[in-house]
């Protein structure tokens, strides 16, 4: 027997009103492995994330947690699991500083008092290991460059050395070198044994980087690929729906890698 | 004391680059040519701070003093000093309410219903004058923790709860007072001692003078010996002792002006003492961070698993005890509480000290120093308006100049840090 995966979702479902939004969604990410999560918009690739994630709870399915089922309700939930998220929007205070956006809900106190300090040193200590250029940690987000803020939301994910990742398209807004300077990272932190899963659009990005791709299409499961061997032409006809029915025939059986 | 927002930023062009630049010229034209290179660095970024508050304070002075001698003299600066206190207190509520991006329209109406709850505990039916400034002070708690719950809860925005609350504590304060109409204070009981009583010692204006300065120094150096410690950028001793004087000489040329008059007034020392408390309260606590990323966004709080609700009821609860406590002041001020209690401009004046101040309406940037700062200038206006016998038509066109101003320094600001952001 293969150990369990870090993280498995069985039967997913959730739904905003009336519109069901995801529908029994399986999905497995393990440690040191690569996931690309793929699908065209509105495929429901966010609100998987969010439902990982624990600010929009799955209303049925179980999410299991190296084997053991486990409840995400809130986004405390799933910090206290060891999992962190990188919204695509970021989720950034813009009036805060880096320091601050960094240990927002989890600062460091001293004698009841924030421990800037101590938060500020940490913050340093962690940014010269993802980045050459250090914004000033002093200044409030707002007004950092797009990449400085994807590099602080990265940074902030990282804070509680988390054992699996999630990252919604983060490298959709950077230009050639910050998207470089992003998959490197990626790539190191499967080295350290995170479980990634990445929301990404790029073809090229997913083929250089994931180890397996899963599709979804219109909340439903439409696929998982091995990125190494399945070709770029299947893995687009899943996302735009050419094979749509023979491959939700065939999903349960490749589900288990 | 406005400096104090950013005391643990370590300034770039602080002289403790002095080993690795170049000597230019004297030390006083470096210090110069740095404080300008400061100015231009914050001009662009957007965060001016308080400096354009502190040149209209500046400018206000000067030429109400130009039109007459007396304006500035001891006895003047004492009764401005007194008279900010009421409205400046519930001004700091507002800044609370400002830093999550709300608006508390009820802190009026709060006011006077803690006064009148004072006034009839305390003179109709002889409750003890402690034991009803502590029921006073928290009836403005509830009334504010109610209102926000509801905000919280229902997602209204606070503006409209509050002015059904605006109306509702209104209606609480006539039913409270009932038949009184007005109820005068006792001149010699604790509340009217609150804005009468001056400390006619002259140790008293200097201790306290030396008590900030000395606090600031002890704080600042603190923060440098530990970034130090652990190899991190600080400001120079230097730097940290010129900001240290600045702060030193102006406490102390205050104080100086007080004890010319009838020495420091109790009002103005618990004035000082709770914005600077409150102060730290929001910028070193977890809780005021809380409240400054609610102000930042609301969306990415949620996502860092803040308590949006908890810390929401809780700011409008702050502003609601803030109007009470001010509600008090004000009452003692007249020693008289009416009908009339925290009604008229009382409300317009504390949101406009608030922003004239610094604090952003967008919510996320501000400090409880700008309550102060906008206060002075509100009441610095009035107070000249008075001692030259203008209209009070002017004073309220001036006044509003000045808000209009300061809402336009505020969203040019806001906007020149956002095109910051995109280059």
């Amino acid at each position: 027997m293969s150990t369990p995966p870090l993280l498995a979702l069985h039967g997913v479902c959730k739904r905003f009103g009336v519109v069901e939004v995801l529908t029994d969604i399986e999905l497995e990410i393990h440690a040191g492995q690569v996931v690309a999560l793929m699908g065209d918009n509105g495929a429901g690739k966010s609100t998987l994330v969010k439902v990982i994630s624990g600010v929009a709870p799955a209303d049925k399915g179980a999410i299991e947690w190296e084997g053991r089922t486990v409840h995400v309700r809130r986004p405390h939930d799933a910090r206290d699991l060891g999992i962190a998220t990188v919204y695509q929007d970021l989720a950034l205070c813009g009036n805060l500083d880096v320091v601050g956006n960094l240990f927002l809900g989890r600062e460091i106190s001293r004698y009841g008092f924030l421990d800037e300090v101590e938060m500020e040193r940490r913050t340093r200590h962690l940014l010269e290991r993802l980045t050459r250029a250090i914004p000033d940690l002093r200044a409030p987000v707002v007004s950092l460059s797009s990449g400085q803020r994807q590099t602080v939301a990265i940074a902030r994910s990282l804070l509680g050395d988390p054992r699996v990742l999630l990252l919604d398209e983060p490298t959709a807004a950077l230009g050639f070198e910050q998207t470089t300077e992003v998959l490197d990272l990626v790539d190191r932190l499967r080295d350290r044994g995170v479980g990634v899963l990445l929301i990404s659009h790029n073809l090229g990005d997913v083929k250089a980087l994931a180890d397996r791709a899963a599709v979804l299409r219109l909340g439903r499961n439409n696929g998982f690929f091995d990125v190494n061997t399945a070709s770029q032409e299947q893995i687009i006809s899943s996302i735009t729906g050419a094979t749509e029915d023979s491959s939700r025939r065939t999903a349960p059986h490749e589900a288990r890698w | 004391m406005h400096d104090m927002a950013d005391n643990t930023r370590a300034e770039p062009t602080a002289p403790d680059a002095d080993g690795r630049r170049p000597r230019r010229g004297p030390p006083l034209a470096r210090a110069v040519e740095s404080c300008v290179a400061l100015f231009q660095r914050k001009l662009r970024a957007g965060e001016l701070g308080s400096l354009p508050v502190v040149l209209v304070l500046a400018a206000v002075w000067i030429t109400f003093q130009s039109l007459n001698g007396n304006y500035l003299s001891p006895r003047n600066l004492s009764n401005l000093s007194v008279d900010i206190v009421g409205t400046g207190l519930i001004a700091v509520g507002i800044v609370f309410v400002l830093l999550i991006g709300e608006l508390d329209l009820s802190v009026g109406s709060i006011s006077g219903l803690a006064a009148a709850v004072f006034a009839v505990l305390n003179v109709n039916n002889g409750v003890p004058e402690w034991l009803a400034v502590i029921v006073a002070v928290l009836a403005g708690t509830v009334a504010g923790t109610v209102q926000g719950f509801s905000f919280a809860k229902t997602r209204v925005p606070a503006f409209v709860v509050t002015l059904a609350g605006l109306l509702t504590w209104n209606g609480f304060m006539l039913y409270v007072l009932g038949s009184s109409g007005t109820i005068n204070l006792d001149e010699d009981g604790l509340v009217a001692l609150l804005t009468s009583y001056y400390f006619s010692n002259d140790g008293a204006a200097y201790g306290l003078a030396a008590v900030g300065a000395g606090m600031y120094f002890l704080m600042s150096y603190q923060d440098r010996r530990r970034r130090k410690a652990v190899g991190m950028p600080h400001r120079s001793l230097r730097g940290t002792a010129v900001r240290t004087g600045v702060l030193a000489v102006i406490a102390f040329a205050g104080a100086y002006e007080l004890n010319r008059f009838q020495g420091l007034p109790l009002a103005l020392l618990i004035f000082l003492v709770m914005v600077a408390g409150l102060d730290i309260v929001l910028r070193r606590t977890r809780y005021g961070r809380q409240v400054y990323a609610l102000g930042g966004g609301v969306e990415a709080a949620r996502r860092a698993s803040l308590g949006v609700t908890r810390v929401r009821t809780a700011v409008l609860a702050v502003s609601g005890t803030m109007a009470a406590v001010g509600g008090l002041f004000m009452a003692s001020r007249i020693t008289s509480v009416s009908q009339s209690s925290g009604s008229g401009v009382l409300l317009l004046n504390a949101i406009a000290a608030a922003v004239i101040g610094g604090t952003s309406l967008f919510g996320g940037r501000g400090t409880t120093w700008s309550a102060v700062l906008g206060m002075l200038i509100i009441q610095s206006i009035a107070s000249g308006m008075a001692i030259t016998s203008t209209p009070a038509a002017v004073q309220f066109i001036i006044t509003g100049g000045v808000l209009f101003a300061a809402v336009l320094i505020d969203s040019l600001s806001r906007r020149s840090q956002e095109a910051h952001g995109r280059a």
